[in-house]
């Protein structure tokens, strides 16, 4: 495995581009970044809402249907059992990819999204009572806010918010106060999507863990940058979506402690998580499959599974000072460029570097900017706190990924040019 | 600037961005109606004054991108004296206007200064940019409550 534990990255500046990475190559497994885009080379940078794919999932995806599908779990057939070795060996490729103990502690969802809504669900109805607490911090996204709120909703529980400053950083002061004996869970970003701020996941953890309070991380933002240990986080659920990490759209993953999710009450019912099944009663099939009722997305699986191994087949040391390096870049120049303001300044960040113009909204510096060829996201960005926040309807979105080059950087800044012109 | 983007920010869009009419709340209107563009974050508020079946005033509230902001300007002058029923074709025909194919001329005999959102044809994902004030205009002079919303 090429990518040892280490939870936190971090964002320093160094003066020289690093040497050592074949980034060329590495462009070349991602065939959709050879287009060109209103007559201009594809420069994308809205991987945070999703990344490419590499040939290497493209390929595996196809081969899975030309060759093994079949439904999984059920039949005696060859194809089956075929399908069926596919889908749980991708299942155990997500396991070493989060270094989680068992392959049973992973369960395929259709993305971060689920993985939070069937964690607010189950834990909820087997641990919320009227007066609970749910933590989650200022910066989440809708999927880590609106799950807890139904749940609290529910419940008679209520939802209290880790704040922020205006760096985009999270306030740790009151954490003490925040992390109660009320306190059910707590649910927090590992890297903000709107901001990048890559959150001290670690200490949080401790510190909930410390008084009993399990932890879910969203790492759907962290997965495609940093090197995720579930064990060595000490946290008790993971999710990620396939989609952000280089694989298929529609699958995810959840890691949950065995221990936990043996005691949590299923999600969906349906075939493939049952054990026995009367008119009188049921019962449930173990974890992992008590939680993926019906038809699961196998190809998905199959693909993740490869993004994973395209993943695992990287220099990761030069992966991260190749981010490092960019991400420096693209903060020192979009945040130099005329008339434009950064929005958060974390000290730690990965992927992603939000900002705003005075002389454009976002949607138009957003639409200006792809006649360049040039595709960021702007918006809200689902995370509709965080704008209200720092003031601003939108934001303008550039965010990165192991292909993303210093060049990338420039056509942007060059693009962002153009919005003076129109609007001044 | 390239073509379609000239086409699109033109000056007089540029400048209604810029300096917007009618930006303002009025006092005792006869309707309002409120419009958001979820997915962009625009939010216009619109105030009117009627004077039988005539729009005696109008005046909006809001931000938004320079499309939608400066739509509502233009829509403001453009429906200050209408009678309820040539505001709704005039919207009929805006509406044809800037959801017409890209590729063929935009008819814009109806529409007077308005046929400067013609470019916003080649922009699918900014037409709801450029409806937002006149859905929220239907809506205040349908007066049914209701928030308009693009999605």
């Amino acid at each position: 495995m090429t990518r040892p534990a280490a939870p936190e990255a971090r964002a320093t500046r160094p003066a020289q581009r690093p040497a050592g990475l074949d980034l060329a190559r590495i462009r070349a497994d991602f065939p959709i970044l050879g287009q060109r885009i209103n007559g201009r080379p594809l420069v994308y940078l809205d991987n945070a809402a999703t990344s490419q794919k590499p040939r290497h999932v493209i390929d595996a995806v196809r081969r899975y249907y030309e060759e093994t599908n079949a439904n999984v779990h059920r039949a005696v057939h060859t194809l089956s059992e075929r399908a069926t070795a596919a889908y749980e060996g991708a299942r155990t490729k997500v396991q070493r990819f989060l270094n989680a103990a068992e392959p049973r502690e992973i369960i395929f969802v259709r993305g971060t999204t689920e993985a939070i809504n069937l964690v607010a669900r189950s834990l909820g109805q087997a641990r919320l009572r009227p007066g609970d607490e749910v933590l989650i911090s200022a910066m989440e996204h809708h999927s880590n806010i609106v799950p807890w709120q139904l749940a609290c909703e529910e419940r008679g529980a209520r939802l209290r918010v880790i704040p922020m400053n205006q760096d985009g950083e999270l306030v740790l002061e009151d954490l003490d106060s925040l992390l109660n004996e009320r306190t059910r869970i707590l649910a927090v970003a590992h890297v903000s999507n709107s901001l990048g701020t890559v959150n001290p996941v670690a200490e949080l953890i401790r510190a909930a863990r410390s008084r009993g309070v399990p932890v879910l991380i969203d790492g759907a933002q962290a997965a495609p940058h940093l090197r995720v240990d579930v064990q060595a986080l000490g946290c008790d659920f993971y999710a990620i979506s396939g989609h952000k990490m280089f694989g298929p759209t529609g699958i995810g993953a959840l890691y949950g402690r065995a221990e936990l999710l043996e005691a949590m009450p299923p999600f969906q019912g349906g075939g493939d998580m049952i054990r026995t099944v009367t008119f009188e009663r049921t019962t449930y099939a173990p974890v992992p499959h008590k939680f993926e009722a019906g038809t699961p997305n196998i190809a998905g699986a199959v693909g993740l599974g490869a993004a994973v191994d395209y993943l695992s087949g990287l220099d990761w040391d030069r992966i991260e000072e190749h981010e490092r390096d960019v991400l420096a870049y693209a903060v020192e120049r979009v945040g130099a460029a005329p008339g434009v303001r950064l929005i958060g300044r974390p000290a730690h960040r990965a992927g992603v570097v939000a900002f705003v113009m005075d002389a454009a909204h976002a949607h138009d510096v957003g639409t200006i900017v792809d006649r360049a060829g040039v595709a960021i996201r702007t918006g809200h960005h689902c995370t509709q706190p965080v704008m209200d926040f720092f003031g601003v309807p939108a934001t303008a979105r550039a965010s990165f990924a192991l292909y993303n080059r210093r060049e990338d950087v420039d056509a942007l800044v060059e693009a962002l040019d153009e919005v003076l012109k129109v609007f001044t | 600037m390239s073509g379609d983007l000239g086409e699109l920010y033109q000056q007089l869009i540029v400048d209604h961005n810029r300096n917007p009419r009618n930006f303002r709340t009025l006092i005792d209107p006869d309707r309002t109606a409120e419009g958001d563009n979820p997915l962009c974050g625009d939010r216009i508020r619109l105030f009117l004054r009627l004077d039988g079946s005539r729009i005696a005033e109008v005046a909006f509230q809001g931000s938004g991108c320079a499309i939608s902001k400066a739509s509502a300007s233009l829509m403001t002058q453009a429906a200050q004296g209408n009678t309820v029923d040539e505001a709704d074709s005039l919207f009929r025909a805006f509406h044809a206007m800037v959801t017409g194919p890209a590729d063929s001329p935009a008819d814009t005999a109806a529409v007077g200064k308005l046929a400067a959102f013609a470019g916003v044809r080649a922009f699918p994902a900014r037409v709801k940019c450029a409806n937002l004030a006149w859905h929220t205009l239907r809506a205040a002079l349908e007066a049914n409550g209701e928030q308009v919303s693009t999605e």
